[in-house]
């Protein structure tokens, strides 16, 4: 049996372990890490996320020893490497920072090519490689393969970045505030694009962020770290979230953690109300007669490819000056299924009914979110962890 | 006759020494610059992490830019001779300082986080030296290297004084025979020649700049 292929009910193997690791930097009184122990498991990501001047970073950079440990022994795929050549192993580690650090004076193509030329590739697949690299990061090779750094945005650096750090096709990566640098906008997209590439790469990531939201977004498992980067408390995100260890746990979620956990779960998890759909020609008394039967006065009509285009409620419905097709308001926001609930209340506030359409793949309709809905299942995570 | 005909007069029954002093001249301008760079390009890179030899080695090399050109030509007669060595040392020391102090600062204007990336790719510290710091601060030491070029084409004037030869004959001898006739052509002749060697010399190394600057970092 492949080793790899564990019991989902056994724990995945620990890839990276740190073993009673301290840290202590010359000249300083007191350890920036003390004694710490964490193991990072194969294909997931762990974020370590703190206060600053907790350590996060300096735990980090002891895991490819840019920071060399004072104490105890880092095991890399179940060997100790505190004592290796650090250059050979940090070339079978991606490193990703927030600055992105890529070369001026080479092509991106150069950039992404790195590693492998430090490992002797034979040109051909190094040039093979750094296509599927771009291509990967959606970029297009023949337009940004030639083109040098500073012609690019800050977020197509660091899809370089995450590019360059993957080339080479490491088991690990380390990533420092990666998208710390770049705007709410385009880090909410680089986010996305990175968990979709994760869910195909299924690479194991120690990913440091002060931020917590990112944290709980992009986290299989969290460790919430204090002073010294002492282990406030490790663990998924939905049990930190609603069953924080500690009031420094507690007090670093801050207020919004319940509404924190609407990222964690998707509109699919709860029960679509069945508003009534009016289909195209449907008399005026037929859809009148849905108003009447929803349980919260609306309808929705959809058109011929069954997809959602207006709201119609009794009032709406009573001015007989206007055409049905024309009744009501228009439905501007809609959900899908893969969404997460907070898009569902974010969509939920522009509406003035107070709920959301749900459509599928195509468009098609599926049902609404109330904000009922919502409450009750925040109601229920919060019981059920407590 | 006008000053210009008598001048060109005077140039054209002298070819033979225009193109030895010429080839002089040229000669200290490349001995020159490429041991000075070699040694200022080597001090910046070996003192680069440590700020005592740094600062000590550009004070020293400042205190040889201070001393009169005169003097520093004629010290190291008893040592080495008249001649070409006397004049190439003198200056060799003048040429120090500029390069050094581009070459100081080009390295220290590498962006950090580019070298942590390269550490944390695993690049060694030699080829981080050699293919991110050095490249990156090129441009920065290239100026520098032009600057001391420029110093050397004037300068080596005074070698004329030490029995050094160069453009400076034309100069001394004009100055020697003042106001005797073609005095002012001789001096002209120094002096024009010397700015038209300077002018191909910054010409060629800007050529070379662009010819080893990555369009990358090219401005």
């Amino acid at each position: 049996m492949n080793p790899h292929e564990l019991d989902p009910l056994n724990e995945p193997r620990a890839l990276i372990e740190l073993v009673n690791v301290s840290k202590t930097y010359p000249g300083s009184e007191s350890p920036a890490v003390v004694d710490l122990n964490l193991a990072v498991r194969e294909g997931e990501i762990l974020v370590l996320v703190g206060p600053s001047g907790c350590g996060k970073s300096t735990t980090l950079r002891l895991i490819n020893r840019m920071i060399e440990p004072t104490g105890g022994s880092i095991i890399f795929e179940g060997a100790d490497v505190t004592k290796s050549d650090p250059n050979e192993l940090r070339r079978h580690i991606g490193y990703v920072i927030q600055q992105v650090g890529l070369f001026p004076h080479r092509t991106i193509a150069e950039n992404i090519g790195t590693v492998p030329r430090l490992l002797k590739w034979d040109r051909k697949r190094i040039k093979a490689r750094v296509e599927e690299m771009l291509e990967l990061v959606g970029m297009d090779p023949k337009t940004f393969g030639p083109r040098y750094p500073r012609e690019l945005s800050g977020g197509q650096a660091q899809r370089v970045g995450v590019a360059r750090a993957l080339a080479a096709d490491p088991d690990v990566l380390l990533m420092d505030e990666p998208f710390g640098a770049i705007d709410p906008i385009t880090r909410d997209r680089l986010q996305n694009e990175f968990l979709r590439l994760q869910a195909e790469l299924k690479k194991t990531i120690v990913f440091v962020t002060h931020d917590i939201d990112e944290a709980v977004k992009m986290g299989d498992r969290i460790a919430i770290l204090r002073e010294q980067s002492v282990i406030a408390q490790l663990d998924r995100p939905e049990v930190i979230l609603t069953d924080p260890a500690d009031d420094f746990v507690e007090n670093f979620l801050g207020s919004g953690a319940i509404l924190k956990t609407l990222t964690l779960s998707r509109v699919r998890d709860i029960d679509l109300s069945a508003i009534p759909p009016v289909r195209p020609g449907a008399t005026r008394s037929q859809a009148l007669a849905a108003v009447e039967e929803s349980p919260s006065g609306v309808a929705v009509l959809l058109d011929a490819a069954d997809h959602p285009v207006r709201w119609v409620d009794r009032r709406s419905l009573d001015n007989a000056a206007k055409p049905l097709e024309q009744a009501g308001r228009g439905v501007m926001v809609m959900l899908q299924p893969e969404d997460t609930l907070q898009d569902a209340l974010s969509a939920m506030l522009q509406t003035s009914t107070g709920m959301a359409v749900v459509v599928d793949g195509k468009g098609r309709y599926l049902g609404c979110v109330t904000i009922e809905a919502l409450a009750r299942l925040l109601v229920q995570t919060q019981n059920g962890n407590a | 006759m006008s000053g210009i005909e008598s001048w060109f007069e005077y140039l054209s029954s002298r070819w033979d020494l225009v193109a030895t002093t010429l080839t002089e001249t040229l000669f200290y301008v490349i001995t020159v610059i490429v041991a000075a760079s070699v040694v200022s390009i080597a001090t910046g890179v070996l003192t680069r992490n440590r700020a005592l030899p740094r600062e000590l080695s550009l004070a020293i090399t400042s205190v040889f830019l201070t001393i009169p050109s005169l003097a520093l030509f004629t010290i190291f007669i008893p040592v080495v001779g008249l001649g070409f060595w006397p004049s190439f040392i003198a200056l060799f020391l003048y040429a120090l300082l500029p390069i050094l102090r581009n070459t100081v600062t080009g390295l220290q204007s590498v962006d950090s986080s580019v070298v942590e990336s390269a550490r944390g790719m695993g690049m060694t510290r030699a080829q981080i030296l050699f293919r991110v710091e050095l490249p990156l601060a090129w441009p920065i030491i290239l100026a520098g290297i032009r600057v001391s070029a420029l110093l050397t084409v004037g300068i080596s004037a005074i070698a004329t004084l030490v029995a050094g030869g160069g453009l400076g004959d034309f100069i001394k001898s004009g100055l020697a025979r003042l106001p005797l006739p073609n005095s002012l052509e001789a001096i002209w002749t120094g002096v024009i020649l010397s700015l038209l060697l300077a002018l191909a010399i910054d010409t060629s190394m800007r050529g070379i700049g662009r010819l080893t600057t990555s369009a990358g970092v090219r401005s």
